[in-house]
């Protein structure tokens, strides 16, 4: 891992429903890049978005962009390309599992939690 | 014996065996020092990953507390303002910073928040109304954020840490059940190899040895019974002589050839 691979990483990426990716926009973490190709770094899922687009998404915050630090992902979310998330394993970007309005958050889904887990015993 | 079973394919000398004895010195504390590596950082790592819990239990209650100030906003400006937020959104005001904090020599990364002061997107979100609600929300958000970035670090520690951990226990078992065994093997073969030279070399001087003094016991009794038959031959020419000449004045003799052997 070398030093410019993080030092660059400045900004935070969701992937929710709509109220979450919203309040988190309103803390600040909302970031448009430059015009030619202005990407966002938050994508607003809903029951009507289809899985490969979290995936592209997905890919896109993890793989393609260096810029991104973190990556947020409501869990409910993080279910529907569970595969991908589990199968994760850099260190860069942190992928976080997060809570939604609707969803409560279940520690037995969350990948890391797992692991956490599994290390104790449990 | 044990050691041909797995040794290092070396030629049994004292050369090798010095070297094989500095390598199994080297092994052992190469392998104390990775061990205390490796207790240092699991005890990290039990630490951090006791804090994930904590921080993702946390983060569920404060993400309950934000959904719901969220809701309150809803409330009082009367509407959705989600589309509102989602195309207001221009630059990041939020903003994370890496830094690194080393742990037994692995370097561990921590993200670390900051606000860019002076950009507001969303100047114009509820200036109708519910204001004072949406800077609450954000504010609420702001420190909800704030415990997702914290944990965020936890969780990349616990990562690297993790693969740091197999990496040492690795090596530390690598050592301690190939190297050391083997380099232990090869010093016993080499120990066995030389005392097997000594032996040979020991009977090969007996051998020697008793070679020697058969040849000189021989070459002994070969001049003694030159000398007897010598001794005889003299005084067989000795005996007529003394016939011709009868018995002589022994005090008045001439004096006797020295006799040289």
């Amino acid at each position: 891992m070398s030093t410019a691979d993080y030092k660059d990483r400045q900004f935070l990426a969701v992937i929710g429903d709509e109220d979450s990716v919203t309040g988190l926009l309103l803390a600040g973490i909302g970031h448009v890049t430059a015009p030619p190709d202005s990407q966002k770094n938050f994508l607003v899922v809903d029951n009507k978005t289809d899985n490969a687009t979290i995936e592209a998404a997905f890919e896109r915050f993890t793989t393609q962009r260096k810029d991104i630090g973190i990556v947020l992902i409501n869990q409910h979310i993080a279910d529907r390309i569970r595969h991908r998330v589990d199968t994760y394993t850099q260190a860069f970007p942190t992928i976080l599992e997060i809570p939604s309005k609707d969803h409560p958050y279940d520690p037995e889904k969350d990948s890391v939690l797992r692991r956490v887990r599994r290390l104790f015993g449990e | 014996m044990s050691g041909a079973a797995d040794r290092e394919a070396v030629f049994a000398t004292r050369q090798s065996l010095a070297l094989m004895k500095a390598k199994l010195k080297g092994a052992e504390t190469g392998h104390s020092l990775l061990k205390r590596k490796s207790e240092a950082l699991t005890k990290r790592f039990r630490e951090i990953t006791r804090r994930i819990d904590e921080a993702k239990r946390k983060m569920g209650r404060v993400m309950s507390i934000a959904a719901f100030s969220l809701a309150e906003v809803t409330y009082a400006v009367g509407g959705d303002i989600n589309y509102q937020v989602q195309e207001s959104a221009r630059s990041a005001r939020f903003r994370i910073r890496a830094k690194q904090e080393n742990v037994s020599g692995v370097l561990l990364p921590a993200f670390e928040s900051y606000v860019v002061e002076g950009s507001n997107d969303f100047a114009m979100t509820g200036l109708g109304k519910g204001g004072q609600q949406v800077a609450k929300c954000r504010e609420t958000y702001a420190r909800a954020v704030e415990a997702l970035v914290e944990l965020a670090s936890l969780q990349t520690a616990f990562v690297i840490l993790d693969e740091v951990i197999k990496v040492v226990n690795r090596r530390v078992n690598a050592i301690e059940h190939v190297i050391i065994p083997r380099t232990e093997n090869t010093i016993k073969y080499i120990n066995s190899e030389l005392d097997e030279l000594d032996r040979e070399e020991f009977y090969r001087l007996k051998k020697v040895a008793g070679k020697k003094q058969r040849d000189t016991a021989e070459a002994d009794a070969e001049m003694k019974q030159k000398k007897d038959m010598q001794a005889k031959q003299d005084q067989e020419n000795e005996a007529p002589a003394e016939d011709i000449s009868g018995p002589t004045d022994l005090l008045a003799a001439d004096e006797d050839e020295d006799v040289i052997f």
